[in-house]
């Protein structure tokens, strides 16, 4: 348990706005669940708009597994359901009352309960989309049995939030939502901490599980990552994950028999005035959040953090399983013979810019490409980025030919688009690495069910 | 800068479909983000990207070409000179090798990049960089005297057949440079052996003083003439004949310093290389049957493209191996098979050449079962964890 495992390959971005560690209330009535969040899920709607709900009402199922249900977040009225192109739903609106009542599911000791009783309650008060698996990051199959449950309890991403912060004061709940979890799976439930930065009792006192160490540069927090160091995945297998957030929120249904959807959210970037931390419910409108607090300059708004998240409108809403905004600048410009010139402030991993001599410096960098999509031509750059046993180049190449024996031979199985992301960001050629990636899961899951 | 940005901007509409010029988009747009780096942004994916992109990839390694090509333009007027048994002082030297030299290197680059241009118009693809780097090294790898028109059919030849023929850039096979080098030895055996082609001037059998050769050190050493090798420190500077950027090892170790640095050429192909290299070199000392198989490590690294060829040759990322561990194994064979190839076939001295394009091949099955061994890895995890 004292080992620390180390990962050696990756790389920190280091970006200006990080959050000043103080956590402030958020009085916003403006909520949505969006199921575009989920992957894989085709969304079958159970209100219409004006209908009352409580917190944990659900809102709609999902079609193919009508036992998985999503909840409104909040007590209040469905405002709005938005639909877009060949109507495929979008947002479903809802206003806060501010009452935040929930629907009643009654407490209970979950290490008392039955595996079918735990599972019901995660099931009916919708709180279940919050366990995903490996492969394919969808949402966990209520049937199966996990070979192991997976926790990181440490984010790396740029700007990303300091679950330290966001958990002070909620060991019952955690540890609460642990029991939960202890129940669902026969193996091991893994918390990975920061070998260095970790430090609230709240993970380091927990019970029931296996604490590892982790230490290095990003993508070290990335659970899949760390599935890969401690149990990696085989054909067949699954590995059942969460973030901590949720953990908790699981936690308190089973102490208070409410869905408490509360969710600390750290709003992050360079172009955030004073970037700091907000106390609000799953799915809040973004407006609230960002107001008078923005720079003057065209933004992009990224439910998530610059490698993974997601481009959301300005009035748009904070994602399912995001606990961080990311305000950065938009690079739609042309830049004048910008490959040539030295490029003292330039961010590049590789060192063809003079900026690699100031190996400390921040930056505040914008959605430019900055160049054009070429043929794949440099090797060996992906994996030093790549912390996985796995040869990430013929793994994509593998991916764009749809060669399905190719893709599982080469351990499609252990990766997930998060993990190329610092692949995505290095690459010269510019390709949309995450896209193919997403892709090739998306093929494998469709072949293998 | 405003107004050229302006200045494309109107004249954009007309490359663009249904426009004017519509057959000279790809040209237009190779030329407007040469001067812009293109407005595009992230829309799928990480929102941030590094800065880097193949323009400053291959600049770079033009930059670090620089070195090489600039005493090949002084040693071409140099030898030259010394043929004629004049020593006209620096300038003139220079202004020679410039004649001679900068020629060439145009005739490539038009050669070469017109065929590209045509081949990225015709598949819609935006113009890729590689040839910048193609296209300054086939005048390197080439002799002085060279016809200019041997030079663009050989440009032509490895763009076309080289490049093109098996997809683009990014899919080739066989280093483009490498492929023209190899088109003219075998197209035009005549012209590109001997001792006369190294040296401006003399294939056209101009006055040459006594005692001067034009041989290179590789020649000397084929034809037996073990003592002609000139020194150690000849070597090495590269007052010597030879192809136009391989004289100066030099200039190709702060070529090589610069790939390394900017992490942009693979110094696992470039230290295996030199390993493999001097493994051979070392076991023909042991044997020691001939003249040749006695050439000391440094004297036989240095003597000709055997660096050029590991530095800037070699590392071509598109033709080597991708995987790390198949770089050693791609790099070590180059260099083992290259010395091996020269001291043992007088017909072809120079046997980097060939070693790379035979390891050119041979690449893909390298990764291959580097990769079959971490399949194979996987494959033992998976029936060890169904068993237990």
């Amino acid at each position: 348990m004292s080992n620390v495992i180390k990962i050696k390959k990756g790389l920190n971005i280091n970006l200006i706005g990080e959050a000043e560690k103080t956590i402030k209330e958020l009085s916003t009535d403006q909520f949505a669940i969006k199921p575009t969040d989920f992957i894989g899920v085709f969304p079958k709607l159970l209100v219409k708009e004006g209908d009352v709900v409580k917190a944990g009402s659900p809102l709609f199922m999902d079609k193919y597994r009508d036992n998985i249900l999503f909840s409104s977040p909040v007590s209040g009225k469905v405002r709005e359901i938005k639909r877009g192109a060949k109507r495929v739903l979008l947002e479903v609106k809802i206003e806060s009352d501010g009452k935040s009542e929930s629907i009643d599911l009654g407490a209970g000791d979950p290490l008392k309960m039955k595996r079918e009783d735990v599972l019901d309650k995660l099931l009916k008060s919708g709180v279940w989309p919050f366990i995903r698996q490996r492969p394919y990051s969808v949402i966990a199959n209520p049937a199966d049995q996990p070979k192991s449950i997976f926790i990181s309890t440490f984010d790396t991403a740029p700007l990303a939030p300091d679950n330290d912060l966001i958990v002070h004061g909620q060991g019952e709940a955690f540890q609460k939502g642990l029991d939960v979890l202890s129940t669902l799976t026969k193996g091991k439930i893994h918390l990975n901490i920061d070998a260095s930065a970790t430090q609230s009792k709240v993970f380091t006192n927990s019970k029931g599980v296996q604490i590892n160490k982790f230490s290095g540069p990003h993508p070290a927090g990335n659970v899949g990552v760390q599935i890969n160091k401690i149990d990696p995945i085989n054909k067949g297998e699954v590995v059942w994950y969460l973030y901590p957030q949720d953990v908790i929120i699981i936690g308190k249904l089973f102490l208070t028999g409410s869905y408490d959807s509360t969710r600390i959210v750290a709003l992050t970037g360079s172009e955030v005035l004073k970037p700091t931390y907000y106390k609000t419910n799953v799915g809040a409108n973004l407006e609230s959040l960002v107001k008078n607090n923005l720079t003057s300059v065209e933004k992009r708004f990224i439910s998530g953090n610059v490698l993974t998240g997601t481009k959301i409108d300005p009035d748009g809403y904070v994602g399912f399983y995001s606990s961080q905004i990311t305000v950065i600048k938009e690079g739609n410009y042309h830049e004048f013979l910008g490959w040539a010139l030295p490029g003292f402030d330039k961010f590049s991993f590789s060192r063809s810019f003079p900026s690699f001599l100031f190996s400390k410096r921040k930056y505040s960098l914008d959605t430019n490409l900055h160049g054009g999509e070429r043929a794949l031509v440099m090797t060996g750059q992906f994996e030093k980025v790549f912390p996985f046993d796995i040869y990430p180049m013929q793994l994509l190449k593998a991916i764009m030919a749809e060669n399905i024996d190719q893709m599982e031979q080469l351990g499609i199985y252990e990766i997930d688009e998060e993990d190329f992301a610092l692949c995505e960001v290095i690459d010269t050629s510019k390709t949309n690495i995450q896209e193919i990636v997403r892709k090739g899961l998306d093929l494998m899951r469709k072949e293998m069910s | 800068m405003k107004f050229l940005r302006d200045f494309l901007d109107k004249q954009k509409p007309q490359f663009e479909k249904g426009g004017r010029f519509e057959k000279l988009q790809s040209t237009f747009d190779a030329f407007e983000t040469f001067l812009f780096v293109p407005d595009k942004t992230t829309f799928s994916g990480a929102h941030v990207r590094d800065a880097i992109d193949l323009k400053r990839t291959m600049s770079v390694v033009i930059i670090a070409m620089l070195p090489a090509l600039l005493f090949g333009i002084w040693n071409a007027g140099y030898q030259h000179f010394l043929s004629l048994g004049q020593s006209p002082g620096f300038w003139p030297i220079v202004f020679y090798g410039l004649m001679k030299v900068l020629p060439i290197v145009i005739v490539s680059y038009v050669a070469g990049l017109g065929v590209e241009f045509i081949f990225a118009q015709y598949r819609g693809h935006e113009v890729n960089e590689g040839y910048l780097v193609s296209g300054m090294l086939i005048p390197l790898v080439m002799p002085i005297d060279i016809p200019l028109w041997m030079v663009a059919l050989a440009s032509i030849f490895a763009v076309v057949i080289g490049k093109e023929a098996f997809g683009g850039t990014g899919m080739n096979v066989f280093n483009p440079a490498l492929l023209a080098r190899a088109f003219v030895f075998f197209a035009y055996p005549v012209k590109i052996t001997g001792d006369t082609i190294w040296t401006g001037g003399l294939s056209k059998g101009e006055g040459v003083v006594d005692g001067f050769s034009g041989a290179t050190p590789l020649g000397n050493a084929a034809a037996g003439a073990i003592d002609k090798i000139p020194s150690l420190q000849d070597l090495f500077f590269g007052f010597i004949p030879g192809s136009i950027g391989e004289t100066s090892k030099l200039a190709i170790l702060i070529g090589a310093a610069i790939l390394i640095l900017t992490g942009i050429g693979s110094w696992r192909v470039m230290l295996s290389g030199l390993l493999g290299g001097l493994s051979m070199t070392l076991i023909f000392n042991l044997f020691a049957a001939n003249e040749y198989m006695k050439i000391d490590p440094l004297t036989q690294m240095m003597m000709g493209s055997f660096l050029f060829g590991i530095v800037f040759m070699a590392t071509d990322p598109v033709t080597a191996a991708q995987t790390t561990r198949g770089k050693w194994i791609y790099g070590f064979l180059i260099g083992f098979i290259a010395i091996m190839i020269r001291v043992f076939n007088p017909a072809y001295p120079e046997g980097m050449m060939l070693s790379i394009l035979l390891l050119n091949a041979f690449a893909p099955l390298i990764d291959h079962y580097v990769v079959e061994a971490n399949i194979n890895k996987r494959l033992k995890r998976a029936t060890t964890s169904v068993k237990s």
